[in-house]
C-alpha cells in the first residue's frame, strides 16, 4: 500500500513536565538551569546516587543471584518493606496481614493500577477528586483508565498556601463513595501541606462523607527529611478507620529514578478480602507487563532490611531534605538582597522538592526566554535544581521578572 | 462496610499456579516442564556469561546513574534492538523509517502496541477491529488486546491436532474473505472470496448474512518459535500469507518472544519479519530479550514500528509517548543497558551469539533425545513433531487426561495444553519423562 496507516494521527504535544528537560537540553546558554522535573540534584548540580544505594548493589552483586521472573506482584521481601516503611513497623493492619501491597512500576504504574482496579471494581461514582493543582499527570492516568476527574479546592494563589477553608467546603460536597486523592506530603506542585490538625478535620469530613482515600506518597523523607513524619498522615487516615489506597515511589527518596521502583496498597477489611483483592490485582498487572523489574525493587529491599544501609540512607534522604530547605531560606535570602518588595514567605513554608514561586505564565516565559530558567508554566520550581553557586542567579532572575 | 466487600476471587494464572504446585511437591523426582525459561543440563538457571560481564561493567562504570530515561527509553538500546529484528543492513532503516519504543518485555510491547491501535489505527478508537490471535496461542495474547479496549479478539487457525502441524489451509482461509449465510439450523453456506461457490448439503431458510476477516483485520503472527505448538510456517508458507495479507489490506503484528532461541541463528529466526518488511508492510513487532538474553525480570522488551516514511513515524512516537506516560512513565533502565552494552560492541555482541547458540543447542539437543527415547520405548504414536518443532516448546499431543496422569502419578509438571518447556529436560531427568509419557499415552486414553 503507498498510503500510510497513520495518515490520520496527529502530532502529540510534548509532555509538560519531560518536554521542559528537553527544551533545556537544547538550550547553550552556560548558565542554564533546570528547575522542571523533580529530580534531586547535589549542590554541584550532578545527579546523586546514593551511597546506600552503591552497597546495597556490591552486596547484590556478590550474590550472584538468577534472572527468573518475579511473581506478578512482584517481589516479596520488597512488597513487605514496602508497606512497612509507610504504615509504619507495628502498624495494626500489618499484624492483622489485612492490607495487600503490590511492587509496581514506579509511582506512575502504581496510580495506574489503582485506578485500573477502581474502574474494574469500585461501585461508587466514578469520579476522582484531584487537589487542585495536582500532579499533570494524574489526570491523563486516571482517564485512561476510565475513571473522571473533579477537583476541589486546595492551593490558595493569593497566600502561595493552603485554601484549608475552600477544601473543606468542596470536600463537604463531594458525593458519597466518590474516590478522593490526597497527597500524604510534599504536595505537588505547590509544596502546601496541611498541618497535622488540619489533616485531623480532614479526616473527619471525609468519614463523614464515605470517601474513599487514595494517598499518593512520592516523597516519604524527602518532605521533612524525617520518614515517620512524612508518613504521619497515611498513618493517622488509617488508624481512623479509612481503608485507604496507597501508591508509594522510591525515584526520589531513594535516588532510583529510572529503576522504577515502587509500591500499591489496598488496606482492606480482613486477609480474605485482601487475597481476593489480590487475585484481582494480579489480573489486571499481567496483560500490561506480567511481572515487574527487579534491579531496583531488590535494591530498594535490601536498603530497608540491612540494619547499616537502612541508617546510612536515612542520614543521606535527611540529607537531601536539607539542602533543599537550605536553598529556599538562600532564594528568599537572595531575592531579599536584589531588593524585591514581595512577601515570598512561602517559598520558605512550602515543604519538599517543589515550590510554587507564584509566577504567573507570562513571567515564567520571561524567565526562561531572557534567563534560560526552565520550569513548567504553573510557576512549579524543582528546588532540587537550585545551588550555592546559582541560587544568586536564580534570584536575579525572578526578581528581574516581577518587580 | 468495604468498598470491596464484592470483589470476587479471580483464578489463578494456569502458567504460574503450576509452578507453584511444582514448588510445593515434594517428590524427589518432580519435573517441571512448564514455565517458559531456559534451564541448564543441571535444571538451572542461566545467567548468561556475558550478561555477567556487562552487569560488572556497569557496576564499575562510576558515570552511570539511576536517572530516568527518556519516555520512549534507551535511545542505543531502542536502535540497536530494531537492527536486531530487522537487519543490520535493513532498507526500512536506512530510509529513518523504523522507530522503536523501549517497553517492560515482550508483554509491554504488545502493550503498546495493542493501545496505540485501540486509539488510532482504523479509525479513530475504533475497537470494533477484529483482532486474529493464533488457534492457540500464547494465552495472554487475548488479555492483553481485550485490555487495551478491542472487544472482539478472535482465532484464526493454526494448529492441526490430528496431523499435529500447521493448518496451513485453515491459516490461509482465515486470512480470506468468506462471506457466509448462517441457517436457522446452524448450517453455513460459503461464498469463496473470488467466485460464488456454494457449499452446501442441506437446505435452509437464510438467516443472516456474515463476512469473516474483514479487511483491517489485526493479525498478531509469532515470528519464529510458536508459542505454545513449536510449529512455524516454512518460508514458502510466510510468502503466501503475506501475499494474502497485503492484499487483503491486513495489519500485521509480529510477536517476537525468541529470536536465535529457535534455531540458534539470529538473522533466520528472523527472516519472516524481515520478509514481510521487504514487500512493503506497515507494521509492528514487539520483542522480547527475556529469553535469548535470559534477563526475564528486568523486563526488557522492544515495539519496533516500520511505518511508511519519517514523518508518520514521528507522529505515531509521539503519540506513543503519551500512553507510555500514563502506563508507567518511563522504561526501567538495567535490562536495557545491558543489551543495548552488549550488542553495540563487537566482542560482547558476538560473545552473545554465542551465548544464544549454546541454549539453542542445549533444546535442540534434548528434542533429538527425548524422540530417540519415545521411539525406543516403542511409545505409541509418532513422535517426528518433537524434532520438527522449534524454539523453547512442545506441543507433544498428550490430552487433558494423560496431563493430569502426567502431574498426579508422575510429578511431571506441564500445561494442560500438552505443553512442555524442552529446557525443563535434562540428562537426568530425561529417561523418567521418556517412561512417564510412555505411561501416560500406553494407560490413559
Amino acid at each position: 500500500p503507498l498510503i500510510s496507516w497513520w495518515g490520520g494521527v496527529q502530532m502529540g504535544p510534548p509532555d509538560p513536565i519531560l518536554g521542559v528537560t528537553e527544551a533545556f537540553k537544547r538550550d547553550t546558554n552556560p548558565k542554564k538551569m533546570n528547575l522542571g522535573v523533580g529530580a534531586y540534584r547535589d549542590d554541584h548540580g550532578k545527579p546523586f546516587v546514593l551511597s546506600c544505594v552503591r552497597k546495597a548493589e556490591e552486596l547484590i552483586t556478590a550474590k550472584h543471584m538468577d534472572k527468573e521472573y518475579l511473581p506478578i506482584g512482584g517481589l516479596g521481601d520488597f512488597s513487605k518493606c514496602c508497606a512497612q516503611l509507610a504504615l509504619g513497623a507495628d502498624s495494626e493492619v500489618l499484624k492483622s496481614s489485612r492490607n495487600i501491597t503490590v511492587q509496581t512500576i514506579s509511582g506512575t504504574g502504581s496510580l495506574r493500577i489503582g485506578a485500573n482496579f477502581l474502574a474494574r471494581f469500585h461501585g461508587g461514582p466514578r469520579d476522582v477528586y484531584l487537589p487542585k493543582p495536582s500532579w499533570g499527570n494524574h489526570t491523563p492516568i486516571f482517564r485512561d483508565a476510565g475513571m473522571q476527574l473533579k477537583a476541589y479546592r486546595y492551593y490558595d494563589p493569593s497566600t502561595c498556601g493552603f485554601d484549608f477553608k475552600g477544601a473543606l467546603d468542596d470536600i463537604s460536597k463531594i458525593p458519597e463513595q466518590s474516590v478522593i486523592m490526597l497527597h500524604a506530603c510534599a504536595h505537588n506542585p505547590t509544596g502546601v501541606d496541611p498541618k497535622p490538625e488540619q489533616w485531623k478535620e480532614i479526616s473527619d469530613l471525609v468519614k463523614k462523607r464515605n470517601l474513599l482515600v487514595f494517598f499518593d506518597m512520592a516523597y516519604q523523607g524527602f518532605a521533612s527529611g524525617d520518614i515517620d513524619r512524612d508518613a504521619w498522615a497515611v498513618r493517622y487516615f488509617i488508624e481512623q478507620g479509612h481503608n485507604i489506597l496507597l501508591s508509594q515511589s522510591f525515584a526520589k527518596n531513594m535516588g532510583l529514578y529510572g529503576e522504577r521502583v515502587g509500591g500499591f496498597t489496598v488496606v482492606c477489611n480482613d486477609t480474605e478480602e485482601a487475597k481476593r483483592v489480590e487475585s484481582q490485582l494480579k489480573i489486571l498487572i499481567r496483560p500490561i507487563y506480567s511481572n515487574p523489574p527487579m534491579n531496583g525493587a531488590r535494591i530498594a529491599a535490601t536498603i530497608l532490611n540491612t540494619p547499616d544501609l537502612r541508617s546510612l540512607w536515612l542520614e543521606e534522604v535527611h540529607f537531601m531534605a536539607n539542602r533543599i530547605i537550605k536553598m529556599r531560606e538562600q532564594l528568599v535570602a537572595g531575592l531579599k538582597k536584589e531588593g524585591s518588595s514581595h512577601n515570598w514567605q512561602h517559598v520558605i513554608d512550602q515543604i519538599g522538592m517543589f515550590c510554587f514561586t507564584g509566577l504567573k505564565p507570562e513571567q515564567v516565559e520571561r524567565l526562561t526566554k531572557e534567563f534560560s530558567v526552565y520550569m513548567t508554566k504553573d510557576g512549579r520550581i524543582s528546588m532540587a535544581g537550585v545551588t550555592s553557586a546559582n541560587v544568586g542567579y536564580l534570584a536575579h532572575g525572578i526578581h528581574a521578572v516581577t518587580k | 462496610m468495604s468498598v470491596f466487600c464484592e470483589v470476587p476471587q479471580a483464578a489463578p494464572v494456569a502458567v504460574f499456579k503450576l509452578s507453584q504446585d511444582f514448588n510445593n511437591d515434594q517428590f524427589p523426582n518432580k519435573v517441571n516442564l512448564g514455565v517458559g525459561a531456559y534451564r541448564t543440563d543441571e535444571g538451572q538457571p542461566w545467567v548468561l556469561p556475558v550478561v555477567k560481564k556487562v552487569e560488572k561493567i556497569i557496576v564499575q562504570d562510576g558515570s552511570l546513574n539511576h536517572e530516568y530515561l527518556p519516555i520512549l527509553g534507551l535511545p542505543d538500546f531502542r536502535s540497536s534492538a530494531s537492527k536486531i529484528a530487522l537487519g543490520e543492513d535493513s532498507p526500512a532503516i536506512q530510509e529513518n523509517r523504523v522507530g522503536a519504543v523501549q517497553c517492560l518485555g515482550g508483554t509491554g510491547a504488545l502493550k503498546m502496541g495493542a493501545e496505540f491501535l485501540s486509539r488510532f489505527y482504523n479509525g479513530n478508537k475504533n475497537t470494533k477491529t477484529p483482532i486474529y490471535v493464533s488457534a492457540p496461542t500464547w494465552e495472554n495474547h487475548n488479555a492483553v488486546f481485550a485490555n487495551a479496549g478491542f472487544e472482539d479478539v478472535r482465532p484464526y487457525k493454526y494448529w492441526d491436532a490430528e496431523n499435529r502441524g500447521l493448518d496451513f489451509a485453515g491459516f490461509l482461509e482465515d486470512l480470506e474473505v468468506s462471506c457466509f449465510l448462517t441457517g436457522l439450523n446452524g448450517v453455513r453456506l460459503y461464498f469463496g472470496h473470488d467466485s460464488f461457490s456454494l457449499g452446501v448439503n442441506s437446505t435452509c431458510s437464510i438467516f443472516c448474512l456474515q463476512q469473516s476477516c474483514p479487511e483491517h483485520s489485526v493479525f498478531v503472527l509469532h515470528a519464529c518459535a510458536h508459542n505454545p505448538t513449536g510449529t512455524d510456517p516454512t518460508q514458502e508458507q510466510w510468502m503466501q500469507i503475506a501475499e494474502v495479507m497485503m492484499r487483503r489490506k491486513l495489519f500485521v503484528f509480529f510477536d517476537s518472544a525468541y529470536q536465535g532461541f529457535a534455531s540458534g541463528c539470529l538473522d533466520k529466526d528472523a527472516w519472516a519479519v524481515r520478509y514481510f518488511v521487504s514487500v512493503g508492510f506497515e507494521m509492528f513487532c514487539a520483542q522480547s530479550f527475556s529469553k535469548n538474553f535470559g534477563l526475564y525480570n528486568e523486563r526488557v522488551g522492544n515495539l519496533t514500528i516500520v511505518a511508511r516514511d519519517a514523518d508518520n513515524l514521528k507522529r505515531v512516537l509521539s503519540q506513543m509517548e503519551k500512553i507510555v506516560r500514563t502506563t508507567w512513565s518511563n522504561p526501567p533502565s538495567q535490562g536495557a543497558r545491558i543489551v543495548s552494552i552488549t550488542l553495540n560492541s563487537p566482542e560482547l555482541f558476538t560473545e552473545w551469539k554465542d551465548n544464544v547458540k549454546t541454549m539453542a543447542g542445549r533444546v535442540l539437543m534434548m528434542r533429538a533425545q527425548l524422540k530417540a527415547k519415545l521411539q525406543g520405548l516403542g511409545t505409541p504414536g509418532t513422535w517426528e513433531h518433537i524434532t520438527e518443532q522449534i524454539g523453547m516448546f512442545s506441543f507433544t499431543g498428550l490430552n487433558s487426561k494423560q496431563v493430569e496422569y502426567m502431574v498426579k502419578e508422575r510429578h511431571v509438571y506441564l500445561m494442560a495444553s500438552g505443553r512442555i518447556n524442552m529446557c525443563g529436560l535434562t540428562s537426568s531427568n530425561i529417561n523418567y519423562v521418556a517412561e512417564s509419557i510412555h505411561e501416560a499415552v500406553t494407560r490413559v486414553q
